[in-house]
C-alpha cells in the first residue's frame, strides 16, 4: 500500500479553484483543516493542497451492507468540503448505492467496470456489517451475499477502509445474540484493513485518511485494531471538556438535577469516556464547534466507537476507567518528606567537639589539682 | 537510723516494684465502639485514584493548597495528609505497574484519614481535651479552642493522622471530623458524596462492616450491586464484577477496631497499612498510669512516707543550730 | 557529722569574658524566639509531620530536666537517706536544679503551638486526667514552685529576713517530701510519655519498663550531675577540689549503675529484642553509644581508688550524662518513626536557641553563686 498510485501533475492554484468552483482561500482552508485533523504539521498543508491539484482523480468503490447509512449520512454533513463540490471532485466515486441515480443491474455493471478498470487502483470503502451465518443468505445485493460481494471486491483493491463501527467490529448489528452472524471486514477477509469506527464516525477522521492516502500515497499509522492513531489514540476521557469536574468529583446524578444542568461530569451517569477510544470532543460534529458531542449535549457517551462498550454495556451502566499508567506526580504510599540540615549537622559536631575538648582540659585540670589534695585523703575538710 | 532505713526501704520497695510491675499493670480493656458509630468503609479494589474525594474534602473544609505543592501553585499536588490535606490517595506501584489491583507490576490506590479509632491514641494522648470521641456517633473531633499546639497527638497517632500547621504564628492541628460541621443540613462525609465508583461509602459502622463482608464473600468475578455515597441513602448503585480481595477488613481489630475500615486487593502492609495487635495503645499507657496514679492513692503514701522521714531528719541551714536531729554516717 | 557549713556569695567580677559570650549566646536565641513568636515554629526549626517533637522537646525538657535532677538526687540523699555529709553539695544543686526545671519549662512553652491555652492543663473542664502529658505537666509545674520555695532560704537570708526564714524552715520538710516525690512521678512519666507511641517506638527502646528505666536514669544523672558541677566550680572559679566527698557519693552512684544496668539489659533479654542490636542500623550504632556510656563508669570507678580520683569521677559524670542524654534521644528521636519517609535534624536556629537556653542558664548559675550565698564558704581565689 506503500507505492504511489498517482501521478501527481502540476497546477496552477487557479486552475484548481476554477475547476472546482470554489475560491482558493476556500480551498486552502480546507487543506489546512485536513492537516489539522490528521495532526500533521502546519507545512503538510502545501503537500495536501498539491496533491489536490492533481487532475487524475482515485476510483473508489463504497459498499453497503447491514448499515443504517448513517456513516454516510454523516458524510454528507460535511461542510468543508461539501461532499458534491470537492469529494466528488477529487475522488471519483464509483459504486455508491445511496449516492446513485441509476439502480439494479445498470449500477452492479458499472462497478464491475470500474473494478476492472482501475484493478489494483482502487480504494474500496465498506460500510455496514457483513452476515455470516447460514451462507451468508442475511444480506444479498442483486442475488449475491455480501460475503461474496466484499470478498470479488477486496480481491483487487488497493486499500481497504471499514467505515462505521458496523464494518470495524460488528457493530449494532453483532450485539448479542447476533442472530445473523454480523462480523467486521476483518474478520470476513481475514487480514487488517483501516477502520474508522464510530456509530457515525466523524465524517473528517474518514476524510483526513483519504486525503492523507491521496497526500503521501500510504494510509496514515493505525494501532493493533486498524484505527488511525491520529483520532483514536487517545481515551475521550483524557480530552473531555468536563474532565475537571470528574477530577474535582462534581458529578450530575440525575438528568435535569443541579449537576446535569450546571454541565458537571457524566460519569456516574454512565458515560463511557473512561473506556473509548475517539476524538469526538476534540473535533465535534456537525462543524458548529467543539461541545457539539453527547456529552456536551448531555448525555454520557455510550462508547460506540469501542468494541465491548458500544452496544454491549448497558448504557447508564459505570464505565471502567482505563488508566494506563497512575502520572508521575501521584504521591506514592511512601515518600521522603523532611529536612537534613547539614548546617545542624556542622554546628552539633562542632559543639560536641568543643564539649568534648572542654571536658578533657577539665579533667587534665582535676588531675593536677588532684595532685596536691590528695594527701587530706578521706578526712572532712577542716573549717577555715 | 535504723527507723530511717526501713521507713525508706518500705517505701523504695513498694514504689519500685509497682514501677516494675507495669508489664502487668492493671490493664483498662480496649474501649468498645458506640452501637451508633458513623463510618466509611473504603474499598480499594474500586477506587480509580481519581481525587475527587480529595478535592471535595478541601472545598468543604476551605482548606488552602498544600505547602507541598509550592509557594503560587497552579495544582495542588499533596504528597501526604497536612494541616492542608485531610484526606489523600496515594498509590501503590510495582514493577511496570501495569494490572490494576495487582500486586507484582501492578498499581492501586490507598485512601488515608482519619480512621476514627474506637479507641483512639490521640483521645487518650490529649492533656487538654481538645481530642474527643463522640459518645455517639464516634467521631474524633477536634477542639482548636482547647489545643495547646504540644503535638502529643500528631506523635501518638499509629496512623499518622493529626498534622500541624508549622508554618503559622496561630497554629491548630488539622484532621478528618468526617464531616461532622455538614451533617446538621443532612450532608454527610464529602468524600463518599462524590466517590463516583462507591470506593468510599458512608454509614453505620455495623452496616458498613457487613457489606464489606459481603463483598469478601463473593467468588472474583461474580457480577454483584455496589452501592454508593451512603448506605441506606438514596439508591445510586451500579452492579460490576466483584474484585479479588485479600481476606481481611482492615480495622477489624487493629488497636481495638477503627470507625473507617478498609478492603483490599493488595496485602495491606504494602499499601502502608501495618499489622497491628488488638490491644490498643491508649489503653496499655493508660493501665500504666492508673495503676501508678490512681486516685494518687501511691503518690499520697509515698509523700506520707516522705514527709515522716524528712521531717526527722531535717537539718537546718542556719549557722548557729546544729543540735538537731540528723545524724550524719560516714 | 552535723557540721554547719557556712555558705556565702562568691563575689567577683560579673562581667567576664565568659559572662559576655554567655550573654551574647542569650541574646541571639531571644531573637530567634522573635522570630518563631511571630512566624511559627516551621519558620526556625526541622519539625515536620513524621517528627512533631525535636530537640526542644527531647533535649530541653526531657534531657535538660533530667540533667537538672541534682536537687532531686541529693534532696533524696541527705534527707530521706540522711546522709548528712552530702550537705555542701545541696545548694548548689538545687539551684542548678531550679534553673534547669525552670528552663525545660519555658521551653515546654515556647514549643507549644497554642501557649496561650497553656493554662488549660490545669483547669477542671479541660484538664485530661488520663493523659500522661497532663500529670507530667502538672508534677513539674508544681517541683517548680516546690524548688523556688526550697531556694528561698537564700534569697530570705540574703535579704536579712531571718523571722520569716525560720517559720519557713518548720515547714520545709513537706516541701523537702514533695521536691522527692514530684520528680520520681514526673521523671518516670517523661518515659511513659512514650508508652502510647506503641510500634513507632524502635523495640529497643519500648517496654513497659520506660518509666523505671527513665526514673533511674534521672537519679543517676543528679548524682552524675552535681560531680560534674563541683568539678567544674573548683576548676573554673579555683576553688579547692571537693574530691572526697565526691569519691563517696560515686560509690552511691556506683551501685545504682549497676542496678540499672541489670534492670536495662534484663528487659532487652526478657523481651527478646537484643538481636535489633546487632542489626546495620542507625538505632543499633546508637543503642551501643548509649550503652557504652552507661558501661564504662562501671569500669572507670570499680575500685575505691579510681574512686578517689578527680579526674575519674568527672570522665565518669560526664559519661552518666551522655548515656542518659542518649537514652532519651534515642527513645524521643532516634528511635522514633511514623512512617512515610519523614525526616529530621534539628536546624541552625533551632540548636541556637538550645544552646543560648544552656548558655542562660549557666549564666544565671554564676551569677547566683556570685551573689547569693549558695558555695560553700571556701578560701576564694
Amino acid at each position: 500500500m506503500n507505492e504511489i498510485i498517482f501521478d501527481l501533475e502540476t497546477g496552477s492554484d487557479a486552475g484548481v479553484a476554477e475547476r472546482l468552483g470554489i475560491s482558493r482561500r476556500e480551498f486552502l482552508k480546507f487543506c489546512a483543516a485536513t492537516a489539522a485533523t490528521l495532526g500533521l504539521p502546519a507545512s503538510a498543508e502545501a503537500a495536501i493542497a498539491k496533491a489536490m491539484e492533481s487532475a487524475k482523480r482515485p476510483s473508489v468503490i463504497w459498499l453497503h451492507f447491514q448499515e443504517c447509512t448513517g456513516c454516510t449520512e454523516s458524510l454528507l454533513r460535511a461542510e468543508h468540503p461539501t461532499l458534491d463540490k470537492l469529494i466528488l471532485d477529487v475522488i471519483s466515486l464509483d459504486y455508491h448505492e445511496t449516492l446513485f441515480a441509476a439502480a439494479g443491474h445498470q449500477v452492479e455493471a458499472a462497478r464491475k467496470t470500474a473494478m476492472k478498470a482501475n484493478k489494483g487502483k482502487y480504494v474500496l470503502v465498506v460500510e455496514g456489517a457483513i452476515p455470516v451465518k447460514d451462507k451468508g443468505i442475511y444480506c444479498k445485493v442483486g442475488g449475491q451475499t455480501a460475503v461474496d460481494m466484499l470478498k470479488e471486491c477486496a480481491a483487487d483493491a488497493a486499500a481497504v477502509i471499514a467505515i462505521g463501527s458496523c464494518a470495524a467490529w460488528g457493530g449494532m448489528p453483532a450485539t448479542d445474540p447476533n442472530p445473523t452472524g454480523a462480523s467486521s471486514v476483518a474478520e470476513v477477509l481475514g487480514k487488517p484493513v483501516v477502520t474508522i469506527p464510530g456509530c457515525p464516525p466523524n465524517p473528517y477522521n474518514f476524510l483526513a485518511t483519504v486525503v492523507h492516502f491521496l497526500t503521501f500515497g500510504s494510509l496514515p499509522a493505525v494501532d493493533a485494531l486498524g484505527r488511525p492513531l491520529f483520532a483514536y489514540s487517545r481515551l475521550i476521557h483524557e480530552n473531555c471538556e468536563r474532565r475537571a469536574h470528574f477530577d474535582a468529583g462534581r458529578f450530575a446524578i440525575e438528568f435535569g438535577d443541579e449537576g446535569h444542568r450546571k454541565g458537571y461530569c457524566l460519569y456516574k451517569l454512565g458515560c463511557k469516556g473512561p473506556e473509548t477510544y475517539a476524538n469526538c470532543p476534540v473535533i465535534g460534529f456537525g462543524d458548529v464547534g467543539e461541545v457539539s458531542w453527547p456529552v456536551g449535549c448531555g448525555h454520557p457517551c455510550i462508547g460506540c466507537t469501542e468494541k465491548g462498550v458500544g452496544f454491549t454495556k448497558p448504557i447508564h451502566a459505570l464505565a471502567k476507567v482505563k488508566n494506563i499508567e497512575p502520572p508521575a506526580s501521584y504521591p506514592g504510599v511512601s515518600e521522603e518528606q523532611g529536612k537534613v540540615s547539614l548546617g545542624g549537622a556542622a554546628l552539633l559536631a562542632a559543639v560536641a567537639g568543643a564539649a568534648a575538648g572542654a571536658a578533657i582540659h577539665v579533667a587534665k585540670k582535676l588531675d593536677k589539682d588532684d595532685g596536691g589534695t590528695k594527701s587530706e585523703g578521706k578526712k572532712p575538710r577542716a573549717e577555715p | 537510723m535504723s527507723i530511717n532505713r526501713r521507713d525508706f526501704l518500705k517505701g523504695a520497695l513498694a514504689g519500685g516494684a509497682l514501677l516494675g510491675m507495669g508489664a502487668e499493670a492493671e490493664a483498662r480493656p480496649n474501649k468498645t465502639m458506640p452501637p451508633q458509630a458513623l463510618g466509611l468503609l473504603f474499598d480499594s479494589a474500586l477506587c480509580i485514584g481519581c481525587k475527587a474525594c480529595v478535592a471535595a474534602c478541601k472545598r468543604v473544609n476551605g482548606l488552602a493548597p498544600d505547602p507541598t505543592s509550592g509557594d503560587d501553585p497552579l495544582w495542588d499536588v499533596p504528597l501526604d495528609m497536612s494541616a492542608y490535606t485531610y484526606n489523600v490517595i496515594k498509590v501503590y506501584k510495582s514493577g511496570t505497574a501495569v494490572h490494576k489491583d495487582q500486586e507484582t507490576d501492578g498499581y492501586a490506590f490507598m485512601k488515608q484519614s482519619c480512621l476514627h479509632c474506637v479507641d483512639p491514641s490521640c483521645v487518650s494522648a490529649c492533656p487538654v481535651s481538645a481530642m474527643l470521641k463522640d459518645p455517639v456517633t464516634g467521631i474524633v473531633s477536634y477542639d482548636a479552642g482547647a489545643c495547646i499546639g504540644c503535638r502529643y497527638c500528631v506523635a501518638a497517632c499509629p496512623f499518622g493522622v493529626p498534622r500541624f500547621e508549622y508554618n503559622k504564628a496561630l497554629p491548630k492541628i488539622g484532621k478528618c471530623e468526617l464531616c461532622r460541621h455538614r451533617m446538621a443540613d443532612g450532608h454527610y462525609a464529602a468524600c463518599a458524596e462524590v466517590c463516583p465508583t462507591g470506593a468510599t461509602l458512608y454509614g453505620k459502622v455495623t452496616d458498613l462492616m457487613a457489606e464489606a463482608r459481603r463483598r469478601l464473600a463473593l467468588k472474583p468475578g461474580e457480577k454483584t450491586v455496589f452501592p454508593r455515597g451512603q448506605l441506606g441513602g438514596p439508591d445510586q448503585s451500579y452492579s460490576a464484577p466483584a474484585p479479588k480481595y485479600i481476606p481481611q477488613v482492615y480495622g477489624e481489630k487493629e488497636l481495638g477496631g477503627t470507625q473507617m475500615i478498609k478492603l483490599a486487593s493488595v496485602p495491606f502492609d504494602k499499601l502502608g497499612h501495618r499489622p497491628l495487635p488488638e490491644r490498643s495503645y491508649a489503653s496499655i499507657s493508660e493501665g500504666l498510669q492508673h495503676t501508678l496514679y490512681s486516685y494518687l492513692i501511691l503518690p499520697a503514701a509515698v509523700l506520707g512516707v516522705l514527709g515522716v522521714v524528712a521531717k526527722r531528719n531535717a537539718k537546718h541551714d542556719d549557722d548557729d543550730d546544729d543540735g538537731s536531729a540528723g545524724r550524719g554516717r560516714k | 557529722m552535723a557540721n554547719a557549713h557556712a555558705v556565702a556569695p562568691l563575689g567577683g567580677r560579673l562581667v567576664t569574658p565568659v559572662t559576655v559570650v554567655l550573654a551574647g549566646l542569650t541574646a541571639i536565641a531571644g531573637v530567634i524566639l522573635l522570630f518563631r513568636f511571630f512566624f511559627g515554629l516551621g519558620a526556625v526549626t526541622n519539625i515536620n509531620d513524621g517528627f512533631p517533637w525535636g530537640i526542644w522537646i527531647a533535649y530541653d525538657v526531657m534531657v535538660g530536666s533530667a540533667l537538672a535532677c541534682g536537687g532531686y538526687a541529693m534532696a533524696l540523699l541527705v534527707y530521706i537517706f540522711n546522709r548528712g555529709e552530702y550537705h555542701p553539695l545541696v545548694r548548689p544543686a538545687l539551684l542548678a536544679s531550679l534553673f534547669g526545671y525552670t528552663l525545660a519549662g519555658a521551653s515546654v512553652i515556647f514549643d507549644l503551638g497554642r501557649w496561650w491555652n497553656v493554662w488549660h492543663i490545669f483547669w477542671p473542664g479541660y484538664a485530661q486526667i488520663n493523659s500522661v502529658m497532663f500529670e507530667v505537666a502538672v508534677c513539674i509545674t508544681a517541683y517548680i514552685v516546690v524548688m523556688w520555695i526550697e531556694f528561698s532560704p537564700v534569697f530570705l537570708e540574703k535579704l536579712g529576713m531571718k523571722d520569716v526564714k525560720r517559720k519557713l524552715n518548720k515547714l520545709l520538710f513537706f516541701f523537702i517530701a514533695l521536691g522527692v516525690l514530684l520528680p520520681s512521678m514526673h521523671q518516670s512519666s517523661l518515659g511513659s510519655l512514650l508508652v502510647v507511641f506503641g510500634y513507632q517506638v524502635h523495640p529497643l527502646w519500648q517496654t513497659m519498663l520506660l518509666p523505671l528505666l527513665f526514673l533511674m536514669t534521672a537519679i543517676l544523672l543528679g548524682f552524675a550531675v552535681v560531680i560534674f558541677e563541683a568539678s567544674l566550680v573548683s576548676v573554673g572559679f579555683k576553688r579547692p577540689g571537693e574530691t572526697s566527698i565526691l569519691a563517696r557519693l560515686s560509690r552511691i552512684m556506683y551501685w545504682t549503675l549497676a542496678a540499672y544496668m541489670a534492670v536495662r539489659v534484663g528487659d532487652l533479654v526478657w523481651r527478646g529484642v537484643l538481636g535489633a542490636a546487632f542489626a546495620p542500623t542507625l538505632e543499633a550504632l546508637m543503642f551501643w553509644v548509649e550503652m557504652l556510656a552507661f558501661a564504662a563508669p562501671l569500669v572507670l570507678l570499680a575500685s575505691e581508688s579510681s574512686r578517689g580520683r578527680a579526674s575519674r569521677l568527672f570522665v565518669s559524670a560526664v559519661l552518666l550524662m551522655l548515656g542518659g542524654f542518649m537514652l532519651r534521644i534515642n527513645g524521643f528521636l532516634v528511635g522514633y518513626e511514623t512512617g512515610s519517609g519523614y525526616h529530621y535534624f534539628p536546624s541552625v536556629p533551632e540548636l541556637l536557641v538550645t544552646i543560648g537556653l544552656v548558655a542562660f542558664e549557666v549564666l544565671a548559675y554564676i551569677v547566683f553563686v556570685r551573689t547569693l550565698p549558695v558555695l560553700p564558704k571556701h578560701a576564694t581565689h
